[in-house]
C-alpha cells in the first residue's frame, strides 16, 4: 500500500497535499482506489464553490458501487481536475496524482492524519 | 455475434400478419421517412433470439440465487391466465360495460394485495420498484402538502438500503439523510432519534433487511417516526420472506410498493416488464396516481380517478397483463400457499447457509429470512480472489452469480437467495459447487480470475462497457440525417 510520507490523510480515505501557494490538492488514496475496484465516473463540484470539512465534494462511481467523496477540509474550490473526468482510470493507475479539486482558504489541515497515522489506522480496518 | 440489424434483407418480412380488424384511420401525421426496422423472415428472427438466450443463463437454466431479486419459478399457469382473450384483446378506452372482467380483475388483485400487505388502496400504475418508490414517496409530499406541512423536506434512509431508495428521494425533490445501522444491518434507534424532526418528510425501510434479517425493533422504529411527524415507507423488495405471515401495515407502515415481479412470479430480468404497485393506508388514499376500480349497488364495475390524485405515472393501469400473472400466482396459492411459500423461501436461505458456513465467512450469525451474505474479504485479502471470481466461476457450473458488492456495509459481499422453489437437491447441489471454487481457489487463484471458462460468453468487460458504453446501433447511413 502506497502512503507517500509529505501528504496529509482523513480517515474517509482521502488525501490532502499542501502545494506552495498555500492551496490544498484532495484526492483518493491508494487504499481507497484499491477498495473501489475500476472507477468508471466521476463527478466534481463547480470552482467557486464553498464546502466545509465533512461536505460531500463529489462521487466516485466504480463497477462496484457509487461512493460520495467528502472534503477532508474547509475551503472554497479553486480549481477541479477536468481530467480525471474524461480518464477515471487514473485515479486507479496512479492515485496521488490524480487529484480531484484544489481549495484556497483551506482549514482544519493540520487536524488531518500523517502518514505514519493514517498507516497505523488502516491496519485498525 | 451479428445484431438483428447486421442480418436479413432489404423487403424480407414476415407476411403473416393477421388483418386489421378495426376500421383504419390516417390521422395526418404520418412518417415520411421509412423506420429503419431489422427485415427478416420469421425463422431468422426464431433463430436470433434462441442463438441469444443461449449465450444467457435465466431461471430455466439453472439454480438463480441472485440476492434481493427473488428470482422464484414462474409458474405457467400465470402466462395461461394472462393469454386468455378478454384480457389480452381489449382497449383501456373501451367502454367500462366492455371490460368488466378485466375491471373485476384489478379490483379482486387491489382487495388481494392489500389483504397480504394490510394496506386500504392500492395503484397498479407504476411499472417496476423504483417507479413505486418515486409514487409512494410522491403521495407522502401531497400528504404533508396538503396539511400545510411544507418544512418537511428530508427523508430518512439507512445506510444498508438499497440504492433505489435514496435515489427516488431525491427525485421526488427530497433531501436524503442517511443513517448508519447498527452491525447487525438493523436500525440504529438512538441514530433513528437523532435524525427525526420537523424537518422529517418520512422514512424508507425493507423489512427485513438487506442482509436478511428481520428487525425487531420495528414497531418502535414507526413509532418514533410517526410520533415526529413523519411517515413510513416499506420498500416491498424483500416481502418474499415474510408474505402471509405479517403485514407491512401492521408494522406500522403507511405506504409500500410491491415487486409483483419478484415477490409474485411474474417475469423478471431482461427487461419484464416489471410492477411496482403503490400501496397505501387510507389517509394517503385520495392521492394514488391513476384510476382505481370500484364496484356499484348492482354489482358493476367502474373506474375513478382519487379525488386528489397526484396525476398519471404511466399509460392506463400500468403492465396490466402482469397483474394478471401474479393474481393468478395468489390464487393459485392461496390463504394456507402464501405464507407456506415465505416460509419455505427461508427455510431454503438458512439450510444453504447452514452448508456453507463452515467454508464461507458469514457476515452475519444465527439465523436468516430469506437471503444471507457472505463476505469475502478474507480470501481476497489471503489469495487475491475476489467476490467477483467467485461469482463468475459459479457460472461454469451452471449456476447464476448471486449479487455481488451489495449491501455496501459487507466488503466484497456474496448476497445469496435461493428462493422457495429450488427443492432440497439443487441446494445441496450449490453448496458442493461453492466448497469447490474455494478447493480450486486454494489451489490455484490465477484460475479463478479467469473464470468462466466454459460458457459461449467468457468474462465481460464490465470496466470498457461502462466507460465506453454504446447504447444503440450505429446505422452506416446515419449522416445523411
Amino acid at each position: 500500500m502506497n502512503i507517500p510520507s509529505e501528504l496529509k490523510y482523513s480517515n474517509d480515505h482521502e488525501w490532502v497535499k499542501v502545494l506552495p501557494d498555500g492551496t490544498v490538492e484532495i484526492g483518493l488514496t491508494d487504499y481507497a482506489q484499491d477498495a473501489l475496484g475500476d472507477v468508471v465516473f466521476v463527478n466534481l463540484p463547480e470552482e467557486g464553490d464553498a464546502l466545509s470539512a465533512g461536505d460531500v465534494l463529489g462521487d466516485v462511481e466504480s463497477v462496484k458501487a457509487v461512493s460520495d467523496v467528502l472534503c477532508p477540509v474547509g475551503g472554497t474550490v479553486s480549481e477541479v481536475n477536468e481530467a480525471i473526468l474524461d480518464s477515471p482510470e487514473s485515479i486507479n493507475k496512479a492515485p496521488y496524482e490524480a487529484w480531484f479539486i484544489r481549495l484556497k482558504d483551506a482549514e482544519g489541515v493540520d487536524d488531518l492524519m500523517d502518514a505514519a497515522a493514517y498507516e497505523e489506522f488502516l491496519g485498525t480496518l | 455475434m451479428e445484431l438483428i440489424f447486421e442480418k436479413g434483407a432489404q423487403g424480407r418480412k414476415l407476411s403473416l400478419l393477421p388483418k386489421c380488424d378495426v376500421p383504419e384511420k390516417k390521422p395526418g401525421c404520418e412518417r415520411q421517412k421509412a423506420l429503419r426496422l431489422p427485415q427478416l423472415s420469421e425463422n431468422e428472427v426464431s433463430r436470433h433470439y434462441t442463438a441469444l438466450s443461449k449465450r444467457a443463463h435465466g431461471v430455466n437454466d439453472g439454480f438463480y440465487p441472485l440476492g434481493s431479486c427473488t428470482m422464484k419459478y414462474n409458474p405457467k399457469v400465470n402466462d395461461e391466465a394472462a393469454g386468455l382473450k378478454g384480457f389480452t384483446d381489449i382497449h383501456p378506452l373501451q367502454p367500462e360495460h366492455t371490460v368488466q372482467g378485466a375491471l373485476e380483475l384489478l379490483n379482486l388483485a387491489e382487495k388481494s394485495f392489500c389483504e397480504i400487505t394490510g394496506m386500504d388502496a392500492m395503484s397498479f400504475e407504476p411499472a417496476a420498484g423504483a417507479h413505486g418508490e418515486f409514487a409512494g414517496l410522491l403521495l407522502i409530499k401531497a400528504y404533508h402538502k396538503k396539511r400545510g406541512d411544507e418544512k418537511r423536506t428530508k427523508i430518512i434512509v439507512p445506510d444498508s438500503a438499497h440504492g433505489t431508495n435514496p435515489a427516488s428521494a431525491t427525485m421526488a425533490g427530497y433531501e436524503v439523510v442517511s443513517i448508519a445501522s447498527r452491525e447487525d444491518g438493523c436500525v440504529d434507534l438512538e441514530a433513528l432519534k437523532a435524525a427525526v424532526g420537523e424537518d422529517t418528510a418520512g422514512l424508507m425501510l425493507t423489512n427485513p433487511n438487506t442482509v436478511g434479517l428481520f428487525d425487531k425493533n420495528i414497531l418502535e422504529i414507526t413509532k418514533i417516526v410517526h410520533e415526529a411527524g413523519g411517515l413510513c415507507y416499506y420498500d416491498g423488495a424483500n416481502l418474499n420472506a415474510v408474505m402471509g405471515v405479517v403485514r407491512p401495515g401492521d408494522m406500522g407502515f403507511d405506504v409500500i410498493h410491491l415487486n409483483l415481479h419478484k415477490t409474485f412470479s411474474t417475469p423478471h430480468g431482461g427487461g419484464g416488464p416489471g410492477s411496482g404497485p403503490v400501496g397505501c393506508k387510507n389517509i394517503l388514499a385520495e392521492f394514488l396516481p391513476g384510476e382505481q376500480t370500484s364496484q356499484d349497488g348492482e354489482e358493476n364495475y367502474h373506474l375513478f380517478r382519487p379525488e386528489n390524485s397526484i396525476g398519471r405515472l404511466r399509460m392506463f393501469h400500468g403492465n396490466f397483463l402482469v397483474v394478471v400473472r401474479a393474481l393468478s400466482y395468489v390464487l393459485t396459492l392461496g390463504r394456507e400457499g402464501v405464507p407456506e411459500a415465505a416460509k419455505n423461501a427461508v427455510l431454503n436461505a438458512n439450510y444453504l447457509k447452514h452448508l456453507l458456513k463452515d467454508d464461507y465467512h458469514m457476515a452475519f450469525d444465527g439465523l436468516c429470512m430469506h437471503e444471507f451474505v457472505m463476505s469475502l474479504e478474507d480470501l481476497k485479502n489471503e489469495l487475491d480472489v475476489s467476490a467477483l471470481d467467485i461469482a463468475k466461476a459459479l457460472l461454469d457450473y451452471g449456476i447464476h452469480p448471486p449479487t455481488m458488492y451489495f449491501p455496501l456495509i459487507v466488503h466484497e459481499a456474496l448476497m445469496i437467495e435461493p428462493t422457495e422453489t429450488e427443492p432440497k437437491e439443487t441446494l445441496e447441489e450449490a453448496a458442493r459447487v461453492f466448497k469447490q471454487i474455494l478447493k480450486d481457489a486454494k489451489a490455484n487463484p490465477q484460475m479463478l480470475h479467469e473464470a468462466p471458462t466454459t460458457t459461449p460468453v467468457r468474462r465481460l468487460d464490465e470496466v470498457t462497457a461502462a466507460r465506453k458504453p454504446v447504447l444503440r446501433y450505429a446505422f452506416a447511413e446515419a449522416t445523411e440525417e
